[in-house]
């Protein structure tokens, strides 16, 4: 698990250090992400010089088991919100119409779309 | 509280500790919760943590700085898990594939309509220029939607709020509203979840099924890349 944990860091810092060096308008994390994925992809052919928790299933276990918990890692910086919601205050209903009413028509228009091109590209259910 | 409680208090309030522990049991007793009433969307685990902390901090006088001294180490773990988006990515890669035409088209549509709807419809209320600016980027996960605000002239403070609360009513509203358009196709429903609520909408989705979470972090990652560039085009025809 430390060692799986470790990787998933490593590839953040990697992230972070290409996304500074090169001046990317990506988030370190996300760059990140795509090393872990090129890695994952290519980890049949380096399997001689990788930690044996990246074939054993370890590192799966270890990633899904954050991603169970991603709620957690929202609750500091949504406490922070609880504490600004002055900020919202004097529009409040306005708001909370407009960010209510924009969610549900961005989810039905992403839906929608998928869905759409889905079927005609053929596909069924 | 006598002497030697008050000096007690006033050292742990004063360690990380204390509120690092308080946060991952808010979050446990949330969940818990969540998990008994089978994962119903109003018994949304962020929601509810957030509340019940809120509610301590007021009671105990803490300030956010404090609190934050021992949260920080939880909000760290974001970084990682973004990372580790890309597992279930790995494991569901033929499947995202074979999907990449119909999310490029729910990304366009969907990153589109989340931006246009929020701004005309608050404008039509009379919320002011200056908050719209602050409210174009809220679909987006935080830091991304904090540095589109800023860079259009937009309060980022009030842009953090504003994400957080549409990542919450994502997360709550998108199964129900799913389920009545029979919608099944979890591909779909996921990837709707991460343009519309970004990370709030993918932790929902990986309660829901693993199949809408991988969708979802997909669809969080793209809208961050899509609407840094849709804001400035968009935003001044918006405000006309």
């Amino acid at each position: 698990m430390i060692v799986s944990l470790g990787l998933l860091l490593l590839c953040q810092l990697l992230g972070e250090a290409l996304a500074r060096g090169l001046d990317l308008p990506l988030p370190g994390p996300v760059l990140g992400m795509a090393l872990l994925l090129v890695l994952l992809l290519l980890r049949e052919r380096l399997s001689p010089v990788l930690p044996h928790e990246v074939g054993d299933g370890t590192l799966e276990k270890t990633g899904n088991g954050l991603l169970g918990h991603l709620s957690l890692m929202f609750i500091p910086a949504g406490v922070g919100v609880v504490q600004r919601l002055d900020l919202v205050m004097s529009h409040g209903l306005a708001l909370f119409a407009a960010l209510l009413v924009s969610t549900a028509l961005a989810l039905v228009a992403s839906v929608a779309t998928f869905r759409l091109i889905a079927r005609l590209m053929g596909e069924r259910g | 509280m006598n002497q030697s409680d008050f000096a007690l208090w006033v050292y742990l309030s004063r360690t990380p500790l204390l509120w690092l522990t308080v946060t991952i049991f808010a979050y446990v007793l949330a969940d818990r919760l969540s998990a008994r009433v089978q994962r119903h969307p109003l018994a949304n685990p962020v929601l509810h943590a957030v509340w019940m902390i809120g509610l301590v901090l007021s009671l105990t006088h803490t300030p956010y700085r404090t609190y934050f001294e021992g949260a920080q180490f939880v909000h760290f773990m974001l970084g990682p898990a973004t990372v580790a988006l890309a597992i279930p990515l790995y494991g569901h890669r033929r499947t995202v594939m074979r999907a990449l035409v119909p999310m490029a088209g729910a990304l366009l549509i969907g990153g589109t309509v989340a931006l246009v709807s929020a701004v005309s419809i608050a404008k039509a209320l009379g919320v002011p220029t200056d908050v719209l600016i602050s409210l174009a980027p809220k679909s987006v996960t935080g830091g991304v939607a904090m540095g589109v605000a800023e860079r259009a002239g937009g309060d980022p403070a009030l842009t953090a709020v504003l994400v957080m609360i549409t990542g919450v009513i994502g997360a709550i509203i998108v199964t129900p509203l799913m389920e009545s358009l029979r919608i099944k196709d979890m591909r779909a429903r996921g990837f709707a979840a991460g343009i519309a609520a970004h990370g709030i909408g993918t932790a929902r989705a990986f309660q829901v099924d693993m199949m809408a979470g991988t969708f979802a972090g997909i669809g969080m990652g793209l809208n961050a890349m899509l609407t840094p560039v849709l804001v400035p085009v968009l935003l001044p025809w918006l405000l006309g």
